[in-house]
């Protein structure tokens, strides 16, 4: 039983990042303003959204199977406070800080009309810290962490969000930065 | 319509004083004492509600621009007072902020007779049961107005604000987020200031000269006001002339032409191309018979505005004039609104490329497809003002601009070229 | 009652969700700004079949520039200066 919920966890793990790798990815086109191929702006906007809470399904499910597990020796104090856990501290750690950035960027982000803008915006940046973090924390703890084909994977994800923030900062970034440069002069 | 007269003349024993004109009639440098002497007391605190119905009767309107009935935007502030002893209670603004390059009467107004916008703000206070009170202005006027302020103990809950010199620093809006925030951006209005202004209380703004008329409404009545001017246009106004001669401040009738404006002014006919109307965000008009007033056709009728008369001399291009206006005034987008932060720059593009005689017969065309797409869609009227000006220019100056496409145009602003 | 969607410009940054949720209420500008096809450009009336698109972008705008200001004469609050 404990085998399986081992497996489990470490599978839902890494389907989390995945999502949550597509959900940068998808939130990075989203500000861009352009569509994708035959996507409309609106459907970006809900894939991202829905993406997101698919991962943070599969990131409690991680969570909740390694809790229910007893070689993972994981605690509710844990799972909320970094870097205290038994195994693997710091990379365990790393994990945690993750998790609560997802919870404080899901929350807001479902609560965006109510806070407004401003708040939602600042906390919504912290996905930048949030995915790096929790890749380390997939690479640093998991068991699998350091086997070829995850280090493989690992790898194109860096670079496809690199590519993407590249391109986040670039002059024209925006659908409309062309028509908008020539006025503002 | 009937008019009603104020009580408080009668209650005090004060008679109307023969004659009208009298915004500055207190001299330079008044203090309370003149101002007093001059006017007639006002008894501020037996002012109440009855003096909106004194104002409808009057019908003295906004003198910051928009020319909007100035008992209505009481009644409406007063109105939304809720009820309750610890509800919180309407603010009142003097706006006296001026960033409009060409108008000056209101910071002369301020510096003249400064205790007649005293007496307007108190007494607008009153009447919709307001208790925070602002004065908002340019910092030039500040000492003067400190002044007047200690001179009197009633006034001394009126609090100075600063306005920044910017174009925009006078619209509604701009001046409460001044005072809340410091910073003079209008913002979107999802509530009338009526209903939500200042720490979202009812909020009424009222331009200074608006003051300083219910200041003198408040005393003689609705028909004193009434007995210059038109039925539309009633009672007097302060302009601001500028052009070839020097900068005036005029007070004339509501409904006053232009002729009498130049002459007024002393400015011979024979030496205008076209005269400004309203300011920055008004209209071009050629000297003809046209009068001032809030409503009416547009071929005889042009709308005061802020009292902005700018008069260009014969000789010089009113195209260049005009560009060099909107260049201006696209540089005094708050760059909130994105039709406006690009669509004001895109408009003095092409209307520079008319004015320095690019001859190019689509650019007029492309000017007027910029116009439709940008009017009316901003948080504020800085689009649709500019539009405006614009429209008059391309209107007024059609002759030129055929000249300029033909490339016949020999005026370069002054110079014969 | 007609329901109005209101756009606060100085929220707006012409990301054009809205533009495509309601094509037939709204277009885009040089910039990529909504600009109503007819009518007042800052309230936009919305009739019966486009109540739910109207809904919909006023969720998705990724600025929460849109709402909807509920019956009366539509341009609730266009600042009339003063
Ligand atoms: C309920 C959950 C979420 C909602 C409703 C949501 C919504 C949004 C919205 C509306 C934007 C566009 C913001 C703008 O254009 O200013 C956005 C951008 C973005 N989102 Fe999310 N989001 C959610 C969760 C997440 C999560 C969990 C992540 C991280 C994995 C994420 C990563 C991003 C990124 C990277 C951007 C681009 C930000 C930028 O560069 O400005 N989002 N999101
Ligand atoms: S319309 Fe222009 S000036 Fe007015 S608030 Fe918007 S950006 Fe500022
Ligand atoms: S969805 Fe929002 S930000 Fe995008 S164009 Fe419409 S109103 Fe502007």
């Amino acid at each position: 039983m404990d085998e399986a919920l081992w497996a489990f966890g470490r599978v839902s793990g890494f389907v989390s990042l995945a999502l949550f790798t597509f959900s940068v990815l998808l939130g990075i086109l989203n500000r861009s303003g352009r569509r994708l191929l035959v996507l409309p702006r609106f459907s970006i906007s809900l894939l991202h959204r829905n993406i997101a809470l698919l991962a943070t399904v599969f990131l409690g499910l991680h969570v909740g199977s390694l809790l229910l597990d007893s070689y993972a020796k994981l605690n509710v104090i844990d799972v909320l406070v970094p870097f205290l856990g038994a195994y693997r501290p710091f990379w365990q750690g790393l994990g945690t800080v993750a998790l609560d950035l997802v919870a404080a960027v899901v929350v807001t982000g479902l609560l965006r009309h109510r806070l407004g803008q401003r708040t939602f915006k600042a906390i919504h940046w912290l996905t930048y810290a949030m995915w790096p973090i929790a890749l380390a924390h997939a690479i640093g703890n998991g068991t699998d962490g350091t086997g070829k084909w995850f280090l493989v994977l690992a790898v194109a994800s860096v670079a496809a969000v690199g590519g993407a923030v590249i391109w986040r900062l670039s002059a024209t970034f925006l659908e409309t930065a062309k028509a908008r440069e020539g006025g503002l002069r | 319509m009937t008019f009603r007269e104020t009580a408080v003349p009668e209650s005090t024993g004060w008679r109307a004083p023969v004659g009208t004109f009298l915004l500055f009639a207190a001299g330079t440098d008044a203090g309370y004492a003149r101002h007093v002497d001059t006017f007639g007391p006002l008894d501020v605190d037996s002012v109440g509600p009855e003096l909106i119905s004194v104002l409808e009767a009057s019908g003295l309107t906004g003198r910051g621009g928009a020319a909007f009935a100035s008992w209505r935007k009481m009644a409406a502030t007063a109105q939304s007072r809720p009820a309750g002893i610890l509800a919180p209670r309407p603010v009142v603004i003097g706006n006296g902020a001026e960033g409009e390059p060409l108008s000056f009467k209101d910071k002369t107004l301020l510096a003249e007779a400064p205790h007649l916008v005293i007496d307007g703000l108190l007494a607008a206070a009153r009447a919709v049961g307001g208790s925070q009170l602002y004065l908002y202005a340019g910092p030039s006027n500040f000492p003067a107005l400190e002044r007047a302020i200690s001179e009197r103990p009633a006034a001394r809950g009126i609090r100075l604000a600063e306005a920044p010199d910017r174009f925009i620093a006078g619209e509604a809006s701009a001046a409460v987020n001044a005072i809340a925030t410091g910073s003079a951006l209008p913002f979107d209005k999802r509530r009338r200031l009526s209903e939500s202004g200042l720490k979202n209380r009812p909020t009424l703004v009222l331009n200074v000269e608006t003051l300083a008329h219910i200041a003198l409404i408040a005393r003689y009545g609705a028909a004193w006001f009434r007995s210059v001017g038109s039925a539309v246009d009633p009672g007097t106004r302060l302009i601001s002339v500028s052009g070839p001669g020097p900068d005036q401040v005029l007070e004339v009738a509501g409904n006053v032409s232009l002729g009498e404006v130049l002459y007024l002014s002393q400015i011979d006919m024979a030496n205008v191309t076209a005269v400004l109307v309203g300011g920055y965000h008004g209209r071009w008009v050629k000297p003809l018979d046209y009068k001032l007033s809030i409503s009416g056709p547009a071929s005889h009728v042009v709308r005061p505005g802020a009292g902005v008369f700018h008069v260009l001399p014969a000789g010089y291009c009113g195209l260049e004039t005009t560009a060099g206006i909107v260049d201006y005034l696209a540089g005094e987008s708050a760059r909130q609104c994105g039709p406006c932060m690009f669509g004001l720059p895109a408009m003095a593009g092409v209307l520079n490329r008319i004015a320095y005689r690019e001859r190019d017969p689509r650019l007029v065309r492309e000017l007027e497809r910029l116009g439709r797409l940008v009017a009316g869609r901003g948080a504020c009227h800085h689009p649709d003002g500019t539009i405006q000006l614009i429209g008059s220019a391309l209107d007024v100056f059609s002759d030129e601009i055929k000249a300029h496409l033909a490339g016949t145009c020999t005026t370069v602003n002054g110079r014969a070229a | 009652m007609s329901r109005t969607l209101h756009i606060d410009w100085t929220k707006c940054d012409g990301r054009g969700l809205c533009t495509e949720l309601l094509p037939g209420l709204l277009g885009r500008d040089d910039w990529g700004y909504p600009v109503a096809r007819r009518g007042d450009r800052t309230d936009i009336a919305i009739g019966r079949d486009d109540a739910e698109a109207a809904d919909e972008a006023i969720k998705l705008c990724p600025k929460l520039a849109l709402r909807v200001v509920g019956g009366g004469a539509g341009s609730s609050g266009r600042p009339a200066g003063c």
